[in-house]
């Protein structure tokens, strides 16, 4: 194997450095005149969608479509990835968490030559898996910070911008300085937002006094701040939403860390949970654990005993349900959530607000050429986890690459961990494997499920050291 | 330098040329560093001699070897399967 078309090519880079005025962030693209001998090389402007052909000829000119027919014939003879050195294909991903810079990085690891693009308005993410902890005071929120060098390092461009949306010829991301980012093919791992509208009375003001720390960040140290600052015979009420949200198992950690941290600071204090579930995620193992560990600190109210919160009264620390009112020293609404906006805004998401997608390439079910992972997209069994959003994004990373290169997607068997603490040194966990059934990502039978109930301490405790390692992995691998 | 080490890391990567990941592979990384640069209490699986890894598999998914969350993952492939996983993986290397 020639090591020549292996190498990303920063020479290249160079020449291209004075491409296109109108479009600065396309410079490598618009000036690519001088790389078009090499498309040879490599298969990456193989057209699947006659569309990407003809959007390449509008930008291009003629001499494009003449190359992009000459590229299809090498990705019939070649169609090894690794050799490829195309550098005109161009995968935007729009978002930075644990879904898109990981599907940044795969995208460039499996096919260096290919432009990669990462869109996110941040310059440091904060990851919100083990930020439980920092709200109870277990671990300091610099170790949730993340950001994008290791990526810029091999090559992916990052732009720290937010998108504001797909063009007109639904082949770019429009920019909010107007920039227009074209591609091949489109990621969107837009995350979360929270639902403020579907909760009366519950706003971003609202949010400044009873804080939802469910994107983890100022929230997560402004709840840490006031339990630090609570009475100690005060009562901290969190309110949790129904199905689906992200990180279902995730309200119960907090509970069970805030938990902790009352038994130990506010030994008077109590916690009061308000779901609008009857069922959660780990319930049994929680509920062992919080018997175990948190004996009369917790009380659970599910939906059927009128657990579901109906509105907000921010003012009075008050949540309001159908059966009454509930007053809190400490107010935590998780509210409900629906996909990031940029999903709306570019046509992913359906009425539910969340984003259909086919589960061998997690590409959009509405708009062709665009890919939705992590929790925006509709996963099926698969829960929204970190966990499952890394995962889903080597798949659908591995999956464009073989689309651009003529291939046909593998079928994806993905899997996913989860685990919570329900002490500094405890954990259970919940895991799944997932296949295509149905049009839906589903349970295979008889594999996954969650830890055992009455393991021992030295279970519960390796499981801790595993989540633990879990999360510095995972960060690794997404952020470098 | 970067880039020769980066084109020579590349070469050395057995099975991606050619060989299609097989189902399932990439999650593993998730909780099994794939880079050399970390520590973990997960032990990597790159490289591990291919018998070893298939029989540690097998053994978990029949519950024959106690196990946290790998008798659930093992659960979710046939013999098979995991068999292509564990030479898939053996002829990995850490990044």
């Amino acid at each position: 194997m020639t090591p020549g078309p292996l190498r990303p090519s920063p020479r290249a880079k160079q020449r291209d450095a004075g491409g296109s005025r109108d479009f600065p962030i396309r410079r490598e693209a618009a000036g690519s005149d001088t790389r078009r001998p090499t498309l040879g090389d490599g298969p990456f402007s193989a057209p699947m969608d006659p569309r990407e052909g003809l959007h390449r000829s509008r930008e291009h000119g003629g001499v494009a479509r003449r190359h992009v027919l000459g590229v299809a014939a090498v990705a019939l003879a070649a169609p090894w990835v690794r050799r490829a050195a195309a550098a005109e294909a161009r995968v935007v991903v729009a978002g930075g968490g644990f879904a898109g810079a990981t599907a940044a990085r795969t995208l460039k690891r499996l096919a260096p030559a290919l432009q990669v693009t990462l869109v996110e308005p941040e310059a440091v993410y904060t990851a919100c898996p083990f930020s439980n902890a920092v709200i109870a005071g277990l671990r300091d929120m610099e170790g949730q910070r993340f950001g994008y060098t290791a990526l810029r390092r091999e090559g992916i461009e990052v732009v720290h911008r937010a998108a504001r949306g797909l063009d007109g010829t639904m082949r770019a991301l429009e920019l909010d300085d107007g920039t227009r980012l074209s591609f091949q093919r489109l990621v969107l791992a837009p995350g979360i937002d929270l639902g403020f509208d579907a909760l009366p009375g519950y706003d971003p003001a609202a949010a400044e006094i009873l804080p939802h720390a469910w994107r983890a960040g100022a929230q997560t140290l402004l709840l840490r701040r006031q339990l630090e600052a609570m009475d100690e015979g005060g009562t901290v009420v969190m309110s949790v939403p129904a199905n689906p949200f992200r990180c279902p198992p995730g309200p119960y950690e907090r509970a069970s860390l805030i938990a902790h941290f009352l038994k130990l600071r506010k030994p008077r204090a109590k916690l009061l949970i308000l779901d609008a579930k009857d069922i959660f995620s780990k319930q049994r193992l929680f509920q062992q654990e919080w018997a175990r560990l948190y004996p009369g600190l917790i009380e659970w109210v599910g939906l059927s005993k009128g657990g579901k919160v109906t509105s907000v009264d921010a003012g009075a620390r008050t949540l309001v349900t159908e059966f009454g009112r509930h007053q809190g020293q400490v107010v935590n609404v998780i509210p409900p959530q629906r996909a990031g906006l940029l999903a709306e805004r570019c046509g992913v998401a359906d009425r539910s607000l969340w984003c259909p997608v086919d589960p061998l390439t997690f590409e959009s079910r509405r708009v062709p050429g665009v890919h939705v992972v992590g929790d925006a997209a509709i996963m099926g069994a698969m829960p929204k986890s970190a966990f499952a959003a890394n995962a889903q994004a080597k798949i659908a990373a591995a999956a464009i690459v073989a689309l651009l290169s003529g291939r046909p997607p593998a079928e994806p068997r993905p899997l996913n961990t989860c685990y919570s603490l329900t002490a500094p040194d405890r954990a259970i966990s919940i895991a799944g494997v997932y296949r295509p059934l149905g049009g839906q990502l589903a349970d295979v039978p008889g594999a996954g499920g969650v830890s055992p109930l009455d393991a021992d301490d030295s279970f519960r405790a390796q499981e801790a050291v595993y989540a633990d390692a879990w999360f510095r992995t995972i960060a690794h691998e997404t952020f470098g | 330098m970067r880039a020769a080490v980066l084109a020579m890391a590349l070469a050395l990567a057995p099975a991606g040329a050619n060989a299609a990941e097989p189902p399932g592979a990439s999650a593993c990384s998730g909780c099994h560093t794939a880079s050399r640069a970390l520590d973990s209490a997960v032990p990597p699986i790159a490289g591990r001699p291919r018998d070893e890894l298939a029989a540690a598999l097998r053994a978990f998914r029949a519950n024959e070897r106690p196990s946290t969350v790998m008798g659930r993952l093992a659960r979710g492939f046939d013999l098979a399967e995991l068999d292509v996983l564990a030479a898939w993986f053996a002829a990995d290397r850490l990044r």
